[in-house]
């Protein structure tokens, strides 16, 4: 899709991902929730790629099934050149310690009784043959790259901060030296002047180690700042994507330019002037999306074809790709 | 212009603390500010800088013990809210003054209706029989911008979106013609397309009714959109405090200016790296003898781990709580 020569580390496409409803004393399946409805994309080596959409759209459940943490129902992801949609068992686990995820809510994903030395060495106690001192040398290190004191190895996550907390984390997705890592909204927790704190580390990180993220947000512009392209997302479908600076500069999708002129600007002087497209109702239940494009019931500029067909997903510049019937 | 308008609230001096089993917190210290009618006072702070304990405290929301107002007096319309009686300050909650709170998950009773919910204060406040509170209550759900009012009334919070329920809590808020509203983060919980159809909702609201508002956020962003004069707390003090353009536009304090420093641009060139504030919110277990903002500020001065600084008045509209002069030495600056 991407007319790119150099092979991308992860390529999927046409993810589907459907939650089944089950109702009644049989538990009979009255229909499904389409978290995500075909999705394809690209990520390189190196990049960093932004995901952005409303709470509810499917950025997460995108992120979890790129890493195979759920059984997904049709599609093909493929990391470093291994298919892995259909990996199972034994040859999965030996895939898991190539992609790594830090989570959003510091407090919840780290164990309270384990002290952080052993919620850090954990990955490397199931992934890796290693003796004792191996793993005490390792932690120590990974300590030392995310800014956590040595000496805090044998205390516990509640002793620390939110901030602190998301090193723990981000120690510990780094332990088996992934090449992907799926940051699942790492700063939405943060206060914003730990969040800066957070994103500088991620990017010192990238650059050191030649990571390449998958970065979920619904924090647009910290998406501007970190990624190098940007997915926007509703209703399980990809509605644009862009590298960073054409989506922000010229968004193509009527929900992309209202989403971008949704967010706030710290400047009373800028705030006045800006055309704010305010989008009517809230997002439909993903039960029951709507026919046709789904975005067709807020979008403002809805023509009748929106409503009976779904618009293609097409490149519509270079490397800029939407689905909407009025890009020409 | 709005000098000539009326003080409808004025805190001073007003100090809470908590008496924990793990010691004291100094949650509030000193804060005092004022509130005209028909305002929108902006009060941007971290999680734990005191933001919305204030604001409970105003009203004795908060649970007594282990918390305790300390000092400090609230004037709102004329009375000393400190002194009144459980009855009065009853009268006042939900009638004179309205609140919403952040999260409109766990704000609504999940047991009963919504038009239950919003008839409450009328026929306890306002006296309305069941029939009239009920058209009021329609009336409001209409005026916050939820269509088939009167058949809504009957849903269970449950029925309504997160936005939806925010705008309940609003029509709720807004049943008695409040002449102050406290919004406590309402948009915190919402997504950014959400979020801008309540602040377009609050602005509209504000024309109509000419209520004054106090909108506590950690969002600098939405300050600038609707707030005419801002305050920024700090461990549980105002450290600056000015007219909206003026704050955004000449920030005095180190931490406002390193709060405006750390957002990244939604337009303009792509700042290389973002500027961060090192460290940590302080601790809130003493009580502040040198500014709390000191191990974490760039232009830290030897006077400021010794003295606390009062706010001082750089222009009528514009004080701060610093030592530090912009363009002065600090002894990190290099």
């Amino acid at each position: 899709m991407l007319d790119s020569a150099e092979e991308p580390l992860v390529r999927v496409r046409d993810l589907k991902m459907h939650f089944p409803i089950y109702k009644g004393l049989m538990k009979r399946q009255v229909g499904a929730v389409k978290a995500v409805d075909g999705i394809s994309f690209d990520i390189f080596e190196g990049e960093t790629l932004g995901l952005v959409g409303e709470s509810g759209c499917g950025k997460s459940t995108v992120g979890r099934c790129v890493l195979r943490l759920y059984d997904i129902l049709s599609g093909s992801v493929v990391l470093d050149g291994q298919e892995i949609a259909d990996l199972n068992g034994p040859d999965l686990r030996a895939k898991r310690p190539e992609m790594q995820m830090i989570f959003q809510d510091p407090q919840a994903c780290l164990n309270p009784r384990m002290t952080v030395g052993s919620i850090i060495s954990e990955p490397l106690f199931e992934h890796k043959k290693m003796t004792k001192e191996e793993r005490r040398s390792k932690v120590a290190e990974l300590m030392d790259a995310v800014g956590l004191a040595r000496r805090f190895a044998d205390r516990y996550p509640h002793e620390f901060s939110g901030g602190q907390r998301q090193r723990i984390g981000i120690a510990r997705a780094l332990a088996l030296n992934p090449k992907f890592i799926v940051c699942d909204e790492p700063i939405a927790a943060l206060d914003v002047s730990i969040q800066a704190q957070v994103v500088n580390l991620l990017e010192d990180l990238q650059d050191k180690l030649g990571l390449t993220y998958l970065f979920i947000s619904h924090d647009l512009s910290m998406v501007r700042h970190l990624a190098d392209r940007v997915a926007v997302m509703y209703l399980g479908r990809f509605v644009e994507l862009a590298p960073s600076e054409t989506l922000y500069t010229n968004p193509q999708h009527p929900y992309t330019q209202a989403l971008l002129s949704a967010v706030p600007h710290p400047d009373p002087a800028q705030a006045g002037g800006v055309d704010r497209i305010i989008l009517k109702g809230d997002v439909p239940s993903p039960a029951a999306p709507p026919t046709g494009c789904t975005f067709h019931t807020r979008c403002p500029r809805a023509i009748d074809i929106c409503k009976k067909d779904a618009p293609e997903w097409r490149q519509i510049g270079d490397g800029h790709f939407g689905a909407c019937h009025l890009i020409d | 212009m709005q000098d000539a308008r009326a003080t409808i609230l004025d805190v001073a001096n007003l100090t809470t603390v908590f008496n924990t089993r793990d010691g004291m917190v100094y949650a509030v210290n000193n804060v005092s500010f004022s509130l005209k009618a028909g305002e929108l006072l902006g009060i941007v702070g971290e999680s734990g800088s005191g933001k919305s304990v204030t604001m409970m405290s105003l009203l004795k929301l908060l649970p007594s013990p282990p918390a305790e107002i300390t000092n400090g007096d609230i004037w709102f319309n004329g009375r000393q809210l400190r002194e009144v009686s459980d009855d009065e300050l009853r009268k006042v909650r939900g009638g004179e003054i309205g609140f919403i709170f952040q999260d409109p998950m766990t704000s609504l009773n999940p047991v009963f209706t919504v038009g239950f919910q919003i008839m409450e204060p009328l026929r306890l406040h306002m006296g309305l029989g069941k029939k009239a509170a009920r058209i009021r209550a329609a009336e409001l759900l209409e005026l916050v911008g939820i269509p088939d009012a009167m058949a809504r009334l009957r849903d269970y919070p449950h029925q309504f979106s997160g936005g939806m329920r925010q705008r309940v809590m609003i029509a709720i808020a807004l049943a008695c013609d409040p002449k102050v509203l406290i919004a406590d983060e309402p948009t915190t919980a919402l997504d950014v397309t959400i979020q801008a159809q309540i602040l377009e909702l609050i602005k509209e609201l504000r024309h109509k009714l000419g209520m004054a508002i106090i909108w506590i956020t950690h969002d600098l962003g939405v300050v600038a959109e609707i707030a005419d004069r801002v305050a920024v707390m700090y461990a549980g003090q105002i450290v600056e405090h000015a007219q909206v353009s003026e704050l955004f536009s000449n920030p005095l304090h180190p931490y406002t200016r390193a709060l405006l420093e750390t957002l990244p641009q939604m337009g303009g060139e792509r700042a290389q790296r973002l500027r961060s504030i090192d460290g940590q919110p302080p601790n809130l277990d003493h009580e502040p003898v040198s500014c709390e903002f000191a191990p974490r500020c760039k232009h830290v001065l030897s006077r400021c781990t010794q003295e606390n600084p009062k706010r001082r008045a750089v222009t009528p509209e514009h004080d701060v709580a610093c030592w530090w002069q912009p363009g002065q030495e600090g002894e990190k600056d290099a």
